[in-house]
């Protein structure tokens, strides 16, 4: 029994922790959204040459083999600099799906350039946590045709991989004929997210998958965003008190006043639960099948509650300056309200918590 | 991470599992925290045989003599919740006396009290709180002057739980008036029974007198019933209340309320369907299973810190003040699911869970005050793990 992350997991959040603080400053950010890049190449390079993209590729494609565990705490430090790279796509999702359900040669094709840097993968499965505007891709004769909406990846990604309609994966080429990408903006200009319109694409089919591959997904998508909003969360209660020891009114820093400090400790116990939570639910995926779906359904609901709790209040803390664009708190504000919507609302996964129980 | 037990914590599973399965004929009624009955100390003393309470008080004083071994205190407690068996006595005595006694009694208070609190022969009470010092615990009143081999006791604790049927007190006493707030308190064993003690019975919006005001009237304690420094009281309660807030917020309370609640939702209808198939009533019990589970992961981490190292302070100091409140808001829950039938109370035909309910949401009001309140949780919390500054003292006189 040992509920802990091992030293090796600290170093590599750590490690993580020092390239980002030094590549990725908030003035950097800043500077890559405000030239619309929602994933920066030079930044993913690095984290290629930190072994961190091909984290979840097998030894054998050249990637690290680890768990689910150790990508949540990688998509924590992402979240806590608000990083603008199409991780979650690439480096999680991709090889997840790749290695359970791709043949040999897809597996050759794609799981070494996700390990060295060189490809990005999109993936298209929003729709299985519900469906806006009518979306859905159908399958008929190999070829794809409807709409997904609120598809992650950067814009430029070489593959797109697609949940369809009849819960089989395919993938289809960024540059196949038939096919059109819009970009979605969304209030987080630090993630990508797009719409693809389908028009008999021609696609290849992940021969290899279960049943539930794309549910699979969706629970290892969840947990990862519940760790990108516990990384956002934790570092908006960091600002919050750091601002709140500096600011003085009244003659005194205004983290002596017990009004202020009571919202700083909410926040701390808020938090701190959640991140067992957190590390439970990934854990779950890795060792415990039986339990991985209501855990994943639960991080990710009980997240995006205590995110939202700690995002508006850590605003506060900073009074007016919280709301300005110096300050720059908006964009964990922003990246905390994205996640929340993304792979299913807290509703929409309480009612699937519900229903893994018999509940519903 | 790794949440497997070996095959020696698995097989002490089995053994709790079979002991337990072996003696149901022995389980007492659960007892309040009162004065145990015979079938209670019975009990008592075979948990303590067995090593699965008082495992690690030495033999001599009457406890099992085992190792620390938070696993198996763990598995004890999960065992136990699972086949819903009393657990061994769990009174102010046994939770927060004798593991300050270990801590810092003389040898022959040990022998005296230790072993005779353990078998439910004395049953305790705890002398702390004051109607004029309550979070601002170290400003008591009660005094104790000195009277040569003895102190004379003068003043009024309250929220005294089992004083009316109580044996002795352990009690806060201001013994050296003219020192420091911090430094004048002496922490003394005394029995309820000396002259000029008077207890009267404190009832609460429960219904019910949970706890007792107690007065003292030039009441003789020898001055031998010091536990600690003269003076050093503050601290010996120090580490009393550290024992006192592990036990309050605990999550296997939350787990069990939770699991209760689903019963409910299962069984109970409204309009002939079942209150689980009422959405809103769902995403209720759903948010609160949420953090039921992140509260006990919490523990699993605290758990593995405890015998691992590591820095969880954090973890630490939420407990009480989370685990509270979402006692509360579990309690609250089933009520509201139960609408109408949730109110009803005392003896009243259709009750549910004998009225558990209602009163657990009025008595939890009590828990999320006492043992430091949730706002001084929150200024713990604030300074000693944010480490915000303290609230600057009021001027004193003398500044003005």
């Amino acid at each position: 029994m040992d509920f802990a992350l091992t030293e090796q997991q600290l170093q590599m959040q750590d490690s993580i922790n020092r390239f980002l603080g030094d590549q990725a400053s908030l003035d950097r950010v800043r500077e890559l959204v405000s030239e619309g890049a929602c994933h920066d190449a030079q930044l993913w390079q690095g984290l290629a040459e930190l072994g961190i993209t091909g984290l979840l590729v097998p030894d054998e494609y050249g990637g690290a083999g680890l768990s689910l565990l150790d990508a949540a705490l990688v998509q924590e430090i992402l979240g806590r600099h608000v990083t603008p790279v199409a991780w979650l796509s690439t480096a999680v999702l991709a090889p997840l799906v790749i290695n359970l359900a791709g043949n040999s040669q897809q597996k050759q094709a794609w799981l070494p350039a996700i390990a060295d840097g060189s490809m990005q993968f999109a993936v298209a499965i929003s729709e299985a946590s519900g469906r806006r505007d009518g979306a859905g891709v159908a399958v008929s004769d190999g070829q794809l045709n409807g709409r997904a909406l609120f598809v992650v990846g950067a814009p430029d990604a070489d593959v797109i991989l697609i949940g369809c309609n009849n819960g089989e994966l395919y993938a289809v080429e960024r540059d196949a004929p038939g096919l059109v990408y819009t970009a979605l903006r969304t209030i987080d200009d630090t993630q990508c997210l797009g719409e693809l319109n389908f028009s008999a694409v021609a696609a290849q089919h992940l021969p290899m998958a279960q049943a539930n591959i794309v549910q699979c997904l969706q629970d290892a998508g969840r947990v990862m965003l519940a760790a990108d909003t516990l990384g956002a969360a934790q570092k908006m209660l960091e600002l919050a008190v750091a601002y709140a020891a500096e600011r003085k009114q009244f003659n005194r820093v205004i983290a002596s006043f017990q009004a202020v400090k009571h919202m700083c400790a909410e926040m701390a116990a808020e938090l701190e639960p959640s991140r067992s939570l957190v590390w439970y639910a990934a854990h779950a995926y890795d060792a415990i099948p039986d339990e991985s779906r209501l855990m994943a359904c639960h991080a990710k609901s009980h997240l995006s509650e205590v995110g939202r709790f700690v995002a508006r209040t850590a605003i506060e803390v900073h009074g007016g300056m919280g709301f300005t664009d110096l300050v720059g708190l908006h964009y964990w504000f922003k990246r905390i309200g994205c996640n929340r919507q993304l792979l299913g609302s807290p509703e929409r996964c309480r009612e699937d918590a519900a229903r893994v129980q018999d509940w519903a | 991470m790794d949440l497997q037990y070996s095959k020696a914590y698995q097989d002490f599973r089995q053994e709790v599992r079979d002991f337990l399965e072996r003696h149901r004929e022995q389980w007492p009624t659960r007892s309040s925290l009162g004065r145990p009955t015979e079938a209670v100390r019975r009990w008592q003393a075979l948990l303590i045989e067995q090593g699965y309470t008082a495992r690690t008080i030495p033999k001599q004083y009457g406890g099992y003599g085992g190792a620390a071994d938070i696993l198996k205190s763990r598995i004890l407690a999960e065992e136990f919740a699972r086949a819903g068996a009393p657990g061994g006595l769990a009174g102010q005595g046994v939770s927060m006396l004798v593991p300050t006694l270990l801590e810092m009694g003389t040898e022959e208070q040990k022998q005296k009290w230790i072993a005779a609190t353990l078998s439910g022969d004395v049953l305790w009470c705890q002398g702390y709180s004051e109607p004029g010092a309550g979070s601002d615990l170290a400003s008591l009143q009660t005094r104790g002057d000195d009277d040569g081999d003895d102190f004379l006791i003068n003043g009024q604790k309250i929220w005294t739980s089992t004083a009316h049927e109580a044996d002795m007190i352990f009690c806060l006493v201001r013994t050296e008036p003219d020192a420091p707030k911090h430094q004048g308190i002496s922490y003394l064993l005394f029995p309820m029974d000396s002259p000029g003690i008077e207890v009267r019975p404190l009832q609460t919006m429960t219904g019910h007198a949970e706890f007792n005001e107690v007065f003292f009237t030039d009441v003789r304690v020898p001055k031998t019933s010091i536990v600690g420094e003269r003076g050093q009281g503050w601290q010996v309660a120090n580490a009393t209340l550290k024992y006192e807030r592990g036990m309050l917020g605990d999550p296997n309370t939350a787990g069990t309320r939770l699991t209760a609640i689903i019963k409910i939702m299962q069984e109970e209808t409204l309009d002939g369907e079942c209150l689980m198939n009422n959405p809103l009533y769902r995403d209720r019990l759903l948010k609160l299973q949420a953090r039921v589970l992140a509260m006990q992961f919490n523990g699993l981490r605290l758990m593995t810190a405890t015998v691992k190292g590591g820095d969880v302070s954090m973890a630490r100091m939420i407990v009480k003040l989370q685990g509270c409140e979402l006692n509360h808001q579990l309690a609250a829950l089933a009520i509201d699911v139960l609408g109408e039938l949730g109110v009803l109370y005392h003896d009243s035909p259709r009750i549910r869970s004998k009225g558990m309910w209602q009163r657990s949401y009025m008595f939890d009001l009590g828990l999320i005050i006492g043992g430091g309140t949730a706002q001084i949780q929150k200024n713990i919390i604030a300074e000693h793990g944010l480490g915000m500054p303290r609230e600057p003292k009021p001027m004193s006189q003398e500044a003005r």
